[in-house]
């Protein structure tokens, strides 16, 4: 298990490693951050002392070796347009993000696994074949439409809730339901082809069959077996709610993680996309090896399976 | 599918003649499926016959007609749904942009699934560093978000058209490269392509003539649930803005555009939206019954 | 008359990584150790063993499927490599197999008779027409109605199948035929069938079989000459009326005990090895069978006997009954 764990920990650096790499060529190799940020009629003088401020006149190898050593040292780089920090700029922002996307994460968890249980259990009644069509819709309904129609009917027509900003809890509300509708469809869709796929087991039928009340087979034997392949989707959903925040936090001008890498990426704020490129790797990263290390502590089967490393005779 | 009645010759000699393949196949659809494929049908005919249909030009301005509502909320049969801030005819628009959207979803999608599948019959072929190497860039392309790759791809190669779509022709490669992958190791092990190079074919011929036929099924569906999914990011995209740019114009961007009129003039963004919504579902839901049709291992 | 097929002391050697507590150790798989044999144009050696004694390597290494470790084979006089370049190709045409699944063989999307066809397309040995008319013909020859060329492979019975698979290798007509147990996955009467065709069409077309299986009686019938192997070496070849009515090997001898048969009422002691079943990693020197041999002595243990002939047409690798000392180095010629 440790070794598989190790293994992972490895393949988890070199992806972060790769994604910074690219990163740095994409952003290095094209397009001209000094006209951009100056603008086109500055004179040349001050473009190019600009671009000495920044380093961009080395060589590209060199500004490679420079910028991983300037990493190492903690040092991400300034945002050419605040002159502040990069690293301190996307930090500063991230608890705005984290408070939609913490209560989205559960909302989706929760209405999610529940919808999907719920629609096993009750397979092929209206019930079920409504929760299905709901969930097609709701993965394929984009978040910005999603976000703008909610804007629509309980702001603009209702005047329940706020539109835009983030000064009241009330703000937040469209926002987290709108991030965690789209993820909890495809959850739905899922938990509830695993559970069927449990549900179809023989060892369902004996633990029903010793006597079992109902609910107990269901709490006891089929969602922790179900909540098996349920477990990979999980690294996947982080993934959708990094995504989910930049559309969403754009639509609600939320000033979270998202919409500061939409102003920046149209700004062409290098330091400030690496860094934030820089955060996303790391949390998917480490979602994924949480997710591994929890799929091989729960599942017994993989656990055991990782140490018979004979091959077949 | 290219013979499309079949003889069968009965021991005795009778020849029964079956249905066709084709006509079996169309009629074992839902309702709801036809439904869908009808949709998904119109919208194809719409994106190639635009410029045949539509009104007006997408950039036409009618200055006088300024945030004028759709037909049957206020406003006249000179626009059908209504014009936006500029004068611009929404309807015609709308049709453009299907186009444009379309354009862009089904070439990237085609992009991807070549890249996909040669990437996936390499690591299979070569096996060694080459597959490690894919698979390497399989789990890069997985553990990252799309959508943040291309925000930062796009802002520095620019937003042209063909970009644009080359960025999008990276959506989704991996699963094509997995399904690919995985079924030629499985046919070059045991099975019949492992026969037919023992036959003394070129692996170019193993590959053509019979692995890319057998894999087929399996390609296609995953194929038809990703361009759905290649839409809504184009569209999302467009709609942050940095996507399809003007003056051409695209669902996403129109949605974006529409959105400082969300109070004035809901009907700018709400017909494209609508497309939108309709669109992925119908390909979605067709999508999912070919899967269960062609391939039902996939799920 | 140089014999059609020649194989002299191939091996194939693997390195594997046994776990050993917490670490790995090396060790070495000899799937094939050591063989030599030859085979004329036109008859058939039939290779018998049980699972694991390294047959279907040998058909492998035969045909140049894999590259060997040691040792070279040698088809019509040419040494045969395990590259997959234009020679090794063209080299198909001579030398083809018949595998034991036939529905894993054929792509089941193709009308069989396309399929028959194919190698003819390949090797591009005239026009289309041509080919559908060889093919035509071979299929009927036989045994496949005319209804079923057009039919897909899972249409088709385990026998037709196999059929198929032969006339696809023969299409090309082929001196050497290398069947992996052909009808082992076939019904006992439709196996009668098949083994009745397949020498039928060494009459007619000359074609020469290595002839793998672990069934002995399916050997006993269409075989000249067999050779008994295990965990990666001949043991004994005989033809197959002397290795069955009197088996010299303590191996052979087990093998042909366990054989039921209607004729043999009055019991001959049935013979049960004792002692593990046979695992090719093992690693001790000596004779590869001393683990379950009742006559192992000291002598055994030390040296790995040789394949020594002991008449014109048997060949045994036994210290015991071996009458002279054995060469390590010789190569034996073992040409009838």
């Amino acid at each position: 298990m440790t070794r598989f764990l190790v293994i992972r920990f490895l393949r988890g650096l070199l992806t972060l490693f790769l994604v910074l790499s690219f990163a740095f060529v994409i952003l290095r190799s094209t397009g001209d951050p000094a006209m951009l940020i100056m603008s086109a009629d500055a004179p040349p003088e001050a473009l190019e002392a600009f671009r000495k401020g920044w380093g961009l006149d080395a060589p590209l190898w060199q500004q490679y070796l420079g910028y991983f050593k300037n990493l190492l040292e903690g040092n991400f780089g300034y945002s050419m347009r605040d002159k502040s920090p990069a690293m301190e700029l996307v930090l500063a922002r991230i608890p705005a993000t984290l408070s939609l996307a913490v209560p989205a994460f559960i909302l989706k968890l929760v209405i999610g696994i529940s919808a999907g249980v719920f629609a096993a259990l009750h397979r092929n009644s209206w019930i079920d074949r409504l929760l299905i069509s709901l969930s097609i819709a709701g993965y394929t309904m984009p978040s910005f439409v999603l976000g703008l129609v909610l804007v629509l009917v309980f702001a603009v027509n209702l005047g329940w809730l706020p539109s835009g900003g983030d000064t009241t809890w009330q703000h937040a509300i469209l926002p987290i339901v709108t991030l965690s509708l789209g993820g909890a469809a495809v959850l739905a869709r899922f938990t509830r082809s695993a559970m069927l796929e449990v549900m179809g087991q023989p060892y369902i039928r004996t633990a029903s069959a010793k006597g079992l009340v109902w609910r107990r087979v269901v709490l006891d034997h089929a969602m922790p077996n179900a909540a098996i392949p349920t477990l990979t989707l999980i690294g996947f959903m982080v993934g959708s709610l990094i995504a989910g925040a930049v559309v969403v936090e754009s639509v609600f001008s939320w000033p979270g993680v998202g919409r500061l890498l939409v102003t920046s990426v149209a700004n062409r704020d290098l330091a400030v996309v690496q860094s934030l490129l820089l955060l996303v790797a790391t949390t998917m990263v480490t979602a994924n090896l949480l997710v591994d290390a929890l799929y091989g502590w729960i599942d017994p089967r993989v656990r055991s399976g990782q140490e018979a490393r004979g091959k077949a005779l | 599918m290219s013979d499309l009645s079949t003889n069968v010759q009965a021991p005795t000699g009778t020849i029964v003649a079956t249905r066709s393949s084709a006509s079996i196949f169309v009629l074992s659809m839902p309702l709801v499926i036809k439904i869908c494929a009808v949709w998904v049908a119109l919208v194809l005919l719409i994106a190639l016959s635009a410029d045949l249909i539509a009104p007006y030009s997408y950039s036409q301005l009618d200055l006088l007609a300024r945030l004028t509502p759709p037909v049957f909320f206020g406003g006249s049969t000179a626009h059908w749904l209504g014009t936006d801030e500029l004068g611009r005819d929404v309807l015609s628009r709308l049709i453009f942009s299907v186009r444009i959207s379309l354009l862009v979803a089904f070439i990237s999608t085609l992009l991807s699934a070549v890249v996909g599948v040669l990437m996936g019959f390499a690591a299979a072929h070569f096996r060694g560093w080459v597959e490690q190497l894919v698979l390497t860039l399989v789990d890069f392309q997985a553990s990252m978000p799309f959508m943040i790759i291309a925000l930062a791809v796009l802002a520095f190669f620019g937003n042209t058209l063909p970009l644009f779509i080359a960025l999008m022709g990276f959506y989704g490669w991996e699963r094509s490269a997995r399904i690919s992958r995985g079924l030629t190791i499985a046919a070059n092990e045991q099975g019949y392509a492992a026969a037919v190079y023992d036959l003394g074919a070129s692996p170019w011929r193993v590959y053509i003539l019979h692995i890319l036929p057998n894999i087929a099924s399996t390609l296609i569906v995953s194929v038809t649930l990703t361009f759905p999914e290649v839409i809504l990011l184009e569209s999302g995209l467009s709609f942050l803005g940095l996507g399809v740019q003007p003056p051409m114009t695209s669902l996403g961007n129109m949605v974006g555009y529409g959105r400082e009129y969300l109070q004035t003039a809901p009907w700018i963004l709400l017909a494209p939206s609508l497309f939108i919504v309709i669109t992925t579902f119908s390909v979605s839901m067709l999508g999912d019954w070919l899967r269960d049709r062609l391939d039902p291992t996939l799920n | 008359m140089t014999p059609l097929l020649q194989v002299q002391n191939l091996a194939k050697h693997y390195a594997v990584r046994i776990p050993d507590g917490l670490s790995r150790r090396k060790a070495t798989l000899r799937a094939v150790d050591r063989i030599s044999f030859c085979l004329s144009a036109g008859q058939t050696l039939g290779l018998v063993g049980e699972s694991g004694c390294g047959k279907t390597t040998t058909a492998r290494l035969v045909l140049g499927l894999m590259s060997a470790t040691q040792g070279q084979v040698l088809f019509e006089g040419q040494s045969v490599a395990a590259t997959r370049d234009a020679t090794w190709r063209a080299l198909r045409q001579r030398m083809q197999m018949v595998y034991q699944n036939p529905l894993g063989a054929l792509d089941r999307r193709l009308p069989v008779i396309t399929q028959v066809l194919e190698p003819l397309r390949i090797h591009d040995r005239g026009d289309p027409h041509e080919h559908m008319e060889q093919a035509q013909a071979l299929m009927a020859s036989l045994g496949l109605a005319k209804s079923l060329w057009w039919r897909y492979p899972h249409e088709l019975s385990g026998g037709q199948r196999q059929r198929v698979v032969l006339s696809r290798a023969l299409i090309l007509k082929p001196s050497l035929l290398v069947c992996d147990e052909p009808v082992s996955a076939l019904d006992v009467s439709i196996q009668a069938q098949v083994i009745n065709l397949l020498q039928d069409v060494q009459e007619l077309m000359g074609v020469a079989y290595l002839f793998i299986s672990h069934d002995l009686k399916v050997v006993r019938q269409v075989s000249d000459q067999v050779a008994v192997m295990y965990l990666g070496q001949i043991v004994e070849q005989a033809p197959p009326e002397q290795l069955f009515s009197e088996p010299l090997h303590p191996y052979s001898q087990a093998l042909v005990s366990a054989i039921p048969s209607l004729w043999n009422r009055q019991q001959k002691t049935k013979i049960v090895l004792q002692g593990e079943p046979p695992n090719p990693l093992s690693l001790q020197s000596g004779c590869v069978f001393q683990q379950r041999c009742p006559y192992a002595e000291a002598r055994c243990r030390e040296q790995s006997p040789m394949l020594t002939p002991l008449s014109s047409e048997r060949q045994v690798a036994c210290h015991m009954l071996a009458q002279k000392p054995s060469d390590q180095n010789a190569v034996v010629e073992s040409c009838s």
